[in-house]
């Protein structure tokens, strides 16, 4: 087996694996945080939260999701590292066949940059509402079960206009990086043919779009409403 | 059509005496070249014109100069075979450049193809990845009845999209990872499409990729080059079938 993992086929469907689970995870998180446009008194989004944080099959995926982010995130550096060492000397007119910003050719740069924005993201939220607490979190009463106000944490952050920005910036980063990602895992994980390869790639840019599009939408939403 | 000639043109090459020694570029004048002269008639212009002058004329892979035999590997403006598609550097014509083009040539670059001489490369990679797997059993006696065994259409048509493969190495030298995986994918894959492949498929899958990681390529990130630099075009769905092929050999161990 670990031959299989150090192999160059097998550290890819390491990578392909734990970003569809990743995938799979922003696909919750998304349609969670899109309540936080539908209701401004922050009830509906409270509730939500609240039911991630107690539910028992969140709390088992959750230590799962950061294992795979961690594997991810290593395999990743690895997988660069190699492929940086098969290549020495660079070529003095270097490749004119893709564009430079091609998510393709810039997945690992897209990955670091995701990667920054994932450490303020959980320092802005994760670690307040886990570990250290905060006086806007203090709890709220709904259905007369308390609950931390995870709305006011949250929209009290996106008063900053800088925040919005960065928050816009890392959902664009996000739907690049699966553009290529979506159908580049189902690719390594031999799930492609000619004709597949078509709806994957289509797909894939689908997924990139719904994914920039409706990360942007939540601090746009408090950008321009509040 | 009358032929255009372009008077003068540049070619920056890159000069490397042996496979240690340091390469550098070295600018070369070019006069009265026919735009419908090959690229590779163009370069033997040039080491004409060099060897007249006493100079150490440009060490270049060549063969057959039909497209065919893949020796020709030349990078060229940015390009694996040139700005062509769908060609390998001896069906390149100089009607892609124009007149006063300063055209850049470097070798492939790739640790796994290690500069001979100039701009010719040693690509034996290739070779010791075909020999860990890309071959089939066969019967001893008798020359069997090429319709005994019967092939769908399909399935035939793929395998031989797969077997076009010429292993000239424009993949290799396109990737930014210098992977050989769409080489392998080819070589994999024109077998796995036929029942003669069969009986060594598991071995095969493993055997060439375990080959192909110790040669020193990198991981294929799908990023597509290679399908484009390809003069044969071959498709990045065949990486898909090395993959399917390779992860169901691993699980089945």
């Amino acid at each position: 087996m670990s031959s299989f993992l150090s192999a160059s086929i097998g550290r890819k469907f390491l990578m392909s694996i734990t970003g569809l689970f990743l995938i799979s995870f922003l696909c919750i998180h998304l349609t969670l945080n899109l309540f936080l446009t539908f209701d401004d008194t922050g009830t509906l989004f409270n509730l939500a939260a609240n039911f991630m944080a107690t539910n028992p099959f969140i709390r088992i995926m959750e230590p799962l999701l950061a294992l795979g982010f961690i594997i991810h995130i290593i395999w990743s550096g690895w997988i660069t590292l190699e492929n940086m060492r098969a290549r020495p000397q660079k070529y003095a007119y270097g490749d004119q066949l893709l564009s430079w910003w091609a998510p393709a050719k810039n997945m690992f740069i897209l990955g670091f940059m995701v990667l920054i924005f994932l450490i303020i993201h959980i320092s802005n939220f994760w670690i307040k509402m886990k570990l250290t607490g905060d006086p806007l979190l203090k709890d709220v009463v709904v259905d007369g079960v308390e609950m931390h106000n995870a709305y006011a944490l949250v929209s009290n952050l996106f008063l900053s206009r800088w925040y919005d920005l960065l928050y816009v910036a890392g959902g664009i980063l996000i739907g690049l990086h699966i553009s290529h990602g979506f159908w580049s895992a189902f690719q390594t994980i031999g799930f492609s043919n000619q004709i597949w390869l078509k709806r994957l790639k289509f797909l894939a840019i689908a997924i990139g779009i719904v994914f920039a599009a409706g990360f942007s939408y939540i601090p746009l939403y408090f950008m321009i409403k509040f | 059509m009358a032929d255009i000639i372009l008077n003068k043109i540049y070619v920056k090459v890159w000069r490397q005496n042996s496979p240690k020694a340091k390469g550098r570029f070295e600018t070369y004048q070019v006069e009265n070249v026919s735009q419908g002269t090959s690229f590779l008639e163009m370069i033997d212009i040039l080491n004409d014109k060099l060897i007249r002058e006493g100079k150490d004329p440009i060490a270049f892979d060549h063969d057959c100069r039909e497209g065919i035999c893949g020796m020709c590997s030349m990078y060229v403006n940015g390009h694996a075979h040139g700005p062509d598609t769908e060609v390998t550097t001896c069906q390149l014509h100089m009607r892609k450049f124009s007149e006063g083009q300063t055209i850049v040539v470097e070798p492939w670059r790739a640790a796994a193809f290690p500069v001979i001489k100039d701009v010719m490369v040693d690509r034996t990679a290739f070779e010791k990845i075909q020999q860990a797997g890309g071959y089939v059993s066969v019967n001893t006696g008798g020359v069997p009845d090429g319709n005994v065994i019967l092939i769908g259409q399909d399935d035939a048509e793929e395998a031989m999209d797969a077997a076009a493969c010429i292993g000239c190495g424009a993949c290799v030298a396109t990737c930014k990872n210098s992977s050989a995986m769409l080489f392998v994918a080819a070589k994999v894959s024109q077998l796995a499409k036929l029942p003669q492949g069969k009986i060594e498929a598991k071995k095969r899958a493993k055997a060439m990729v375990a080959k192909m990681d110790e040669l020193g390529f990198g991981s294929c990130t799908n990023t597509g080059g290679c399908e484009l630099a390809c003069p044969k075009s071959i498709s990045i769905a065949h990486i898909a079938r090395l993959n399917r092929e390779y992860l169901s050999a691993k699980l089945s161990d």
